[in-house]
């Protein structure tokens, strides 16, 4: 494999399971939430990959487990070559650089009590990358950077509108020039005309500094419009992967299909017309996930099988990737 | 003629100033429709509906002016009593989040029959059976059992079925809906409004919808008023809104939205933000943020004209045949 065709961030059947316990005074082991249960990606450089699911499917999880925030419990996470989940401490900092976060909800994710300069200067000092005389003219370029006035340094974020505090936070996230930066649903906080600025925002920084971007969101319009590749996720695992356009626009995977099928569409003759699938219930528990395939039980084309077999994500197309043993029966 | 609303205005007097929430809204609301009110967030549509019902906590909100017009009654000045006689009976309201607007100490049964209870002659035993013919309406498996829970033994999507039927059991003629399905994921947001549509079939009972997604509108909706800084800027029927949007806040937030949009382009932008709605604008609120403001829209305030019977917009430009 050539430098250049090398993946920049590698996940190798990572699993994140957390122990679920039972009883007060002797605690007993009682199985474990399968928040994120063998996912396996590879982020092209400069790649912007989208992530989609419910809530509870692990995509959070799954973000933070790769931003070491969250251990894991299984697998490997791999950027430039180096393991994250076994490297040496001291290590893992150095690379920890390279790899950075912006938080859903900019109203919780930066500190009230720093001011726009403080929340910025921060890994900067942190990372010792500035001088202390050269911090001031690097929170500076970067509050440009971002679209935010420089003489808003010395504010607080209860000063900033919500679209404003994720240009803040997105500034910090890009101080140290990392490589890699995970997004978990930036813009599902704020107003529709405002998330288009966002988006824009974080499509152009990608375009311009060479970023790699994991983007994670519940809005399938969103990730098409700005993802190169998509993995939609259900219930801790990968259950489709593919270029935006293919698996928004024609999805294999019956749970795909019913996600997209369940996206109000802005127009009203097409919202009439289509055709609907509504699933029934709502995803069960990771905690004792459905033998077999874990959608089998709100699937319309389920069979027997499915409740036995366990279908690994399998090559259905070039290019494309799907976990549903009757991929190839199901006509669209 | 359901509900007629004229000329409403809700503000806010804090220590901070004036917010004038709701600044001017005029509205009709026909049997058995389904209006739509989108906007943004601050821009009003919640303040509107909670107006109606009474809900706006007075101080600080003080309702200006105005008048709704509901079978006779003005809900915005008739005595208490006969509020609390329509709220809950004949408008009934369900809410964005379930888990707060549900009263986690008391079963769904008790919460079920409430309404009934206070508003018909009815003994608790017969309440309790109609309490459990909606809830089985509303699409809960093992209604029986499930009557007897509390709310945290429910998820998202169920509270939200619960809420609904709490809302319609007394067959209200007006159901408003504040975002109910914003909350929810996708999957389960298209249970729901299947729901509500189908209860709507089955009762005839008019909707006011209230959301930020034109995408839920569009499927919904008769008909959609746009919401901007406490004022109507759009109203019209739904396929006209969508597909002839004529003031330039709609069209900017169709546009706005990115699956109508080409992949790989920017997105289109409203630039800006919404106006601090705390100051006096002698003209349109819009202005400063619209490509396609001229001096006068700085000057005059505008007001809905019709574009056609039943399209009306608040552009004082479009109103002149400049744009």
């Amino acid at each position: 494999m050539t430098a250049a065709a090398q993946p920049i961030l590698e996940l190798r059947d990572v699993r994140t399971h957390f122990p679920v316990r039972t009883g007060f005074l002797v605690r007993r082991h009682a199985g474990a939430v399968k928040a994120v249960d063998g996912v396996s990606l590879a982020l092209a450089r400069g790649e912007v990959l989208g992530l989609v699911g419910e809530s509870g499917c692990g995509k959070s999880t799954l973000a933070r487990t790769i931003t070491q925030l969250v251990p894991a419990t299984g697998g490997a996470v791999i950027l430039e070559g180096k393991n994250l989940t076994t490297g040496a401490t001291a290590e893992i900092d150095a690379v920890r650089r390279d790899l950075q976060m912006v938080f859903q909800d900019p109203y919780a994710s930066l500190n009230p009590r720093m001011t726009v300069f403080a929340t910025i200067a921060e890994p900067l000092l942190v990372h010792k990358v500035c001088t202390p005389a050269g911090v001031t003219a690097r929170v500076a370029e970067l509050m440009t950077l971002v679209g935010l006035a420089p003489r808003f340094m010395q504010k607080y974020p209860h000063e900033f509108s919500g679209g404003q505090r994720q240009r803040i936070a997105i500034a910090r996230a890009l101080a140290l020039n990392p490589k890699v930066i995970i997004a978990d649903e930036p813009v599902s906080a704020l107003d529709v005309s405002i998330q288009a600025q966002i988006l824009n925002l974080l499509a152009q920084l990608v375009r311009t500094m060479g970023l790699s971007l994991v983007f994670i969101a519940h809005d399938l319009s969103v990730v098409k419009h700005i993802s190169d590749r998509v993995a939609v996720m259900y219930l801790g695992k990968i259950v489709e992967l593919g270029r935006a356009a293919d698996v928004i626009g024609r999805p294999r995977h019956p749970y795909t299909r019913a996600l997209i099928s369940a996206i109000p569409m802005p127009d009203p003759d097409l919202e009439r017309t289509r055709k609907r699938i509504v699933l029934p219930g709502e995803p069960p528990s990771p905690i004792n996930p459905p033998r077999g395939c874990a959608f089998h039980p709100r699937c319309p084309h389920a069979q027997e099988r499915c409740q036995v077999t366990t279908t690994p994500l399998e090559k259905l197309e070039p290019a494309r990737e799907v976990a549903c043993i009757r991929a190839g029966e199901i006509r669209q | 003629m359901l509900l007629s609303v004229k000329d409403l205005r809700t503000y806010f007097h804090t220590r901070s100033g004036v917010y004038r929430a709701v600044d001017g809204v005029d509205f009709d609301l026909e049997r058995g429709e389904t209006l739509g009110i989108v906007g943004e967030s601050g821009s009003g549509k919640s303040v509107t509906c909670h107006s109606l019902m009474g809900l706006v906590p007075q101080p600080p909100g003080r309702i200006e002016g105005g008048t709704a017009m509901f079978d006779g009654t003005d809900l915005l000045h008739c005595a208490p009593r006969r509020l609390r006689a329509i709220r809950g009976k004949r408008i009934s309201m369900i809410f964005q989040d379930p888990m707060t607007s549900l009263n986690p100490y008391l079963r769904i049964s008790e919460q079920l029959i409430e309404p009934l209870l206070i508003h018909e002659k009815i003994t608790r035993k017969t309440a309790l059976a109609r309490a459990l013919e909606m809830l089985e309406a509303v699409g809960i498996n093992d209604a029986a059992k499930r009557i007897h829970h509390h709310p945290h033994e429910f998820s998202g999507g169920m509270r939200q079925r619960v809420m609904i039927a709490m809302a319609l059991i007394t067959k209200p003629e007006i159901l408003i809906a504040d975002e109910p399905t914003t909350a929810l994921d996708v999957t389960v947001q298209a249970q729901i409004l299947e729901l509500v549509k189908k209860m709507q079939r089955d009762s005839g009972m008019a909707v006011i919808f209230i959301t930020h997604d034109l995408g839920v509108v569009s499927g919904l909706c008769d008909r959609v008023q746009v919401m901007y800084a406490g004022r109507i800027v759009e109203t019209a029927g739904t396929r006209t809104l969508f597909h002839h949007p004529k003031h330039p806040y709609t069209i900017g937030l169709q546009r706005s939205i990115p699956s109508l949009q080409e992949k790989g382009r920017a997105l289109f932008t409203i630039k800006g933000l919404p106006p601090d709605i705390s100051k006096d604008f002698p003209g349109c609120p819009f202005a400063e943020r619209c490509e396609h403001a001229a001096p006068l829209c700085n000057k005059k305030h505008p007001e809905l004209a019709p574009v056609s019977p039943a399209h009306s917009q608040a552009c004082l430009r479009v109103q002149a045949g400049e744009i």
